[in-house]
């Protein structure tokens, strides 16, 4: 199988709403994404390869069979994921990919239609990258490409280095590939700095942007 | 009627519903995702959200008519129509639904019947001229006038 070059990013959205399924869907083609949309944090993680008993498929990796038996990746770019969901929550969703050891570099960006602070600090501190109030913009889709793109180049420098190891012999499929301690320990330096960069800036843009009618969100305090 | 009459109507009509509070930004960021690939897009939106609204004030005139009332089921489902009302710019709807759900965590049964009552209100006059916003638009098109830009 050729692995290819992937120009498009892929973003799975999940909402148990169908009407805002609909709509983040539109958002999202009209930015020019690929898009899948599920109705449930479990079909999420089924969607990324995760089975119900918790064990990832052998090859790591979010995938679907096709009939011939092989496995066929499914690469997703960004998880963008409503909070409020019956069942799995999705800060429960996102939990479950940051304790993911082949999903965990996936960026996931939380909706909600309720401003509480300290939910939004919660998932900020579980790693999600952005918090968006709903009814979700477009203006605030286009916060999404950079943690996108951030993880493509880890990835794809990632791809390039075993290729080089195996002295170019091909790869015949996707593979996990387990940074090395201290590249892993600067990767997370980089996404945890970087986490608070564009959050902070976030939140100052909100309170300084004039056309910004209505309130975002905002921390006033970060008790738990 | 014209094509020139009928545009004058939809633009003024248009400009009542967000005047006088019925519609919010959210429904021109909608009309503003319509676009060819997806032409009838605000319509299906809207017809979601009917959907969405009938289930749902079903469900909370069940819900309030119970000998137990389960509080936590009525602000779900509260929740949802806030939801959806606000994804769709039904601006009076979703604030209606403000003051339900403060209601419900008081579990105040006479403020939350008060409240599906407003509520229902709400609902049945934006969904009267949401009904009339499209039949002039259609109408609009059929004469081959240009629709005015949201």
């Amino acid at each position: 199988m050729v692995m290819a070059e992937e120009s498009e990013f892929h973003v799975l959205a999940v909402d148990d709403s169908l009407l805002d399924r609909k709509l983040i869907e539109k958002l999202l083609r009209t930015s020019s994404y690929q898009v899948t949309t599920v109705d449930s944090g479990s079909k999420a993680l089924e969607f990324l390869g995760v089975h119900e008993d918790d064990s990832t498929s052998p090859d790591s990796s979010p995938s679907v069979s096709s009939s011939d038996g092989n496995h066929q990746v499914v690469e997703v770019d960004l998880v963008i994921t409503d909070y409020c969901m019956p069942g799995m929550t999705g800060y429960d969703l996102l939990k479950k990919i940051k304790e993911s050891s082949s999903l965990r570099n996936i960026p996931v960006v939380i909706m909600s239609s309720e401003n509480v602070p300290s939910r939004i600090s919660r998932c900020l501190e579980e790693g999600a990258e952005e918090f968006f109030l709903k009814p979700v913009r477009q203006s605030d889709l286009s916060r999404l490409k950079p943690h996108m793109m951030k993880t493509k180049l880890n990835d794809r420098t990632q791809r390039e280095e075993v290729m080089e190891e195996r002295g170019g012999e091909r790869c015949g499929r996707e593979i996990e590939i387990e940074p090395e301690a201290s590249q892993q320990h600067h990767q997370q330096q980089q996404l945890s700095s970087n986490n608070s960069a564009p959050k902070r800036k976030a939140m100052d843009e909100m309170a300084l942007s004039p056309d910004r009618t209505r309130p975002r969100a905002t921390i006033a305090s970060t008790t738990p | 009627m014209d094509a020139l009459q009928l545009r004058k109507q939809l633009i003024e009509y248009t400009a009542e519903l967000f005047s006088e509070g019925f519609l919010d930004e959210q429904f021109t960021q909608l009309q503003q995702l319509q676009d060819e690939t997806n032409p009838n897009f605000v319509v299906e939106v809207v017809s979601l959200f009917f959907q969405d609204s009938e289930r749902l004030l079903n469900e909370l005139a069940k819900s309030l008519s119970q000998q137990e009332i389960d509080f936590k089921k009525i602000d779900a489902y509260v929740h949802q129509l806030k939801g959806s009302s606000s994804s769709v710019g039904a601006h009076r709807v979703q604030r209606s639904c403000i003051s339900f759900r403060d209601f419900c965590n008081a579990k105040n049964i006479e403020g939350c019947l008060e409240c599906l009552q407003k509520v229902k209100q709400e609902y049945s006059l934006i969904k009267d001229k949401l009904e009339t916003f499209f039949d002039l638009e259609q109408r609009l098109s059929a004469t081959g006038g240009s629709p005015p830009l949201p």
